[in-house]
């Protein structure tokens, strides 16, 4: 089978699949950050701007617990979205609820300069070459699959950020609170008017999405270097995979990052040049053809 | 709909009654000290500063053309002003072009691509646009890292500034000087006739009200075009000018900060102003002049001017004094 695979590709098997675990972590942090992008979106009508800032604060919270705090990657993994989260619930009830009445462009133009102070305010601190975070004892190592080794910390990465994605769209879907929250993207006024109090379900929306992009900053740390510019980068390549999937639908954002992840993986293999350039060349196609996105409503 | 448009982010069309050449009163007066110190700034001021800041202003000013006019906000202008710079750097470098024909030869690249990207992010609005044009001058980063011409991590350096018209050396900063400063007044003149033309005023139609205008009759997406054109093309004049000022073009004209620092200057000095843009260029230039060796808070402070403006002054610098003389500026 790897033979066939080998000789009809002319690519050695290890490299195709080693770019292939590449791609899918690479679309994991796709799916959670365009995830976390579309729920504040959704209730907020504002694009977040400091996602990417907020993804490198959850990295960066990993990194002080554990060499100031002594608490570990397991603790990290549910203090940090916490600490980031409720950073998110101040920004929110200090500065972007003032701009709810005004243009949308306004929140944009905010949440970018929040964006640059908190990535300026890193970089001083830390400067701009990265800071180690070991991998923890329990997922080091990697499994011989027999056609390649798979890092164990690699296919965690893939398998947690999978059920963190159906565990918000259960939410989302299934339950009291996701209903409230998708009639209150419908018609906040009407849902307001039943009793619920729509302007803390707004902020802890944007508290919870702004955790999620923490959640996946704290996966990060073991695989990139934590450091001051790594969310910058990304959350571009984000904006891109939100405007190729839409905004209209969670699950459909999900498979946009994963599928958008493996085609810049399988790019590295077989055009390494245009592997940068991929998701944005697609992006613009999908455009001409489908404006609304692949799962958008027009 | 009416929500996705910057419908009353920007002061309403005033009536132009007692105007000359478009001017108001209080804009001609504006003008006269704009041009006054136009003259006199390089006998009192460091003309390579001056050069940089009238780069940038004439950067703003076409970046307002789309905002403060069209209502779209374009986070990638930073590719056409990039795109500029290298072009009629490599130009003047590789093939001896003359100053005036670099810039030109510049200012079409950053043009066309302009329309092929202004054809593309033009099917989406409101921050869907921004992003959309955001993500395609970050693929344009991208090929400038890799592409030969631009040489990588290095840049085109060593950029000639030669002899305007093959006969006026302008390797002396003052004639240098002169040649800068009447192409942005040429670029910022031509913007003010652009929005005062019966297109501009469609233009402006458009922003306010787009169903609307479409329900007029008027072809929307094609006016946008055009008018994302302009905006890319005098991008890329101020981009090759500055190449050609600092005999050097790399990657930090490309890089998505540049996007976000006419974005800046432009709110700073008043979004949909006509001066606007000049003073906020000139703020943010000095402060970046006199803070460069504070290292990564000039980011910090960059960023607090965003939330600051945003939250409490929307109007900006040039709006607020408009606003508090009660004219239009």
């Amino acid at each position: 089978m790897l033979d066939i695979i080998e000789n009809a590709l002319g690519i050695p098997a290890p490299l195709l699949f080693g770019q292939l675990l590449l791609g899918l972590i690479n679309g994991a942090f796709y799916a959670m950050l365009s995830l976390g992008l579309a729920v504040i979106f959704g209730l907020l009508n504002i694009i977040n701007f400091t996602h990417g800032a907020q993804f490198m604060m959850g990295a960066f919270v990993a990194w002080m617990l554990l060499a100031w705090g002594g608490l570990g990657y397991w603790w990290a993994l549910l203090i940090a979205p916490l600490i980031v989260g409720a950073t998110g619930v101040v920004i929110e009830r200090l500065m972007i609820s003032r701009l709810y009445k005004l243009d949308h462009l306004y929140g944009l133009l905010l949440t970018f300069g929040i964006g640059l102070m908190i990535e300026g305010v890193f970089r001083n601190e830390f400067g701009s070459s990265g800071l180690p975070y070991r991998i923890p004892a329990e997922l080091q190592g990697a499994w011989d699959l027999g056609f390649m080794f798979m890092p164990i910390y690699r296919g965690w990465v893939v398998v947690f950020a999978l059920v963190c994605c159906l565990a918000t769209w259960l939410v989302i879907e299934k339950t009291r609170l996701g209903a409230y929250l998708r009639a209150a993207t419908e018609n906040a006024a009407l849902v307001q008017a039943f009793g619920v109090n729509v302007p803390r379900m707004i902020t802890l929306t944007y508290g919870a999405g702004v955790a999620l992009a923490a959640l996946a900053g704290v996966l990060a740390a073991p695989i990139y270097s934590v450091n001051p510019q790594m969310g910058t980068n990304l959350i571009i390549v984000v904006f891109a995979v939100v405007v190729i999937g839409g905004m209209g639908s969670i699950l459909g954002s999900v498979i946009t990052g994963f599928g958008l992840g493996i085609i810049e993986g399988l790019t590295k293999v077989f055009w390494p040049e245009a592997s940068a350039t991929v998701i944005f060349v697609i992006m613009a196609i999908v455009l001409l053809a489908r404006p609304a996105g692949l799962f958008g409503r027009a | 709909m009416a929500s996705e448009t910057t419908a009353g982010a920007i002061a309403p069309v005033a009536n132009d009654q007692g105007v000359i050449w478009g001017f108001s009163s209080a804009q001609l007066a504006a003008l006269g000290v704009l041009v006054a110190f136009l003259a006199t700034a390089p006998f009192f001021l460091y003309p390579v500063f001056l050069m940089k800041l009238l780069c940038f202003a004439l950067f703003a000013c076409a970046f307002n053309l789309l905002i403060g006019y069209v209502g779209l906000l374009s986070f990638g202008h930073a590719a056409y002003f990039g795109m500029g710079g290298y072009i009629a750097g490599y130009t003047a470098k590789a093939y001896g072009f003359t100053p005036e024909l670099a810039v030109l030869v510049g200012a079409a690249v950053a043009g066309f691509q302009g329309w092929i990207f202004g054809w593309i992010a033009i099917r989406r609005q409101g921050i869907y646009f921004a992003m959309i044009t955001l993500a395609l001058a970050q693929m344009i980063y991208f090929v400038c890292v890799q592409a030969p011409f631009t040489g990588g991590e290095d840049g085109i350096q060593a950029i000639p500034r030669g002899a305007l018209f093959g006969s006026i050396s302008l390797y002396s900063d003052m004639n240098m000087y002169w040649f800068v400063a009447a192409i942005f007044l040429a670029g910022f003149l031509m913007i003010h006739r652009i929005i005062h033309s019966p297109y501009g005023q469609v233009l402006k139609a458009i922003r306010e009200n787009e169903p609307r205008a479409t329900s007029l009759g008027y072809r929307t997406d094609d006016y946008k075009l055009v008018a994302f054109i302009l905006s890319a093309t005098l991008a890329g004049v101020a981009g090759g000018v500055k190449s050609l000022v600092f005999g050097i073009a790399t990657l930090t004209d490309v890089h998505w900060s540049m996007s976000g620092e006419v974005v800046l200057m432009t709110l700073v000095g008043g979004l949909g102003t006509v001066f606007g843009p000049v003073v906020g260029a000139a703020v943010i230039v000095t402060m970046q002049n006199y803070l460069a060796e504070m290292g990564a808070w000039v980011t910090v402070i960059q960023g607090a001017i965003f939330v600051t403006v945003v939250l409490a002054f929307r109007r900006g610098i040039v709006g607020e004094i408009a606003n508090l003389l009660r004219v239009k500026l």
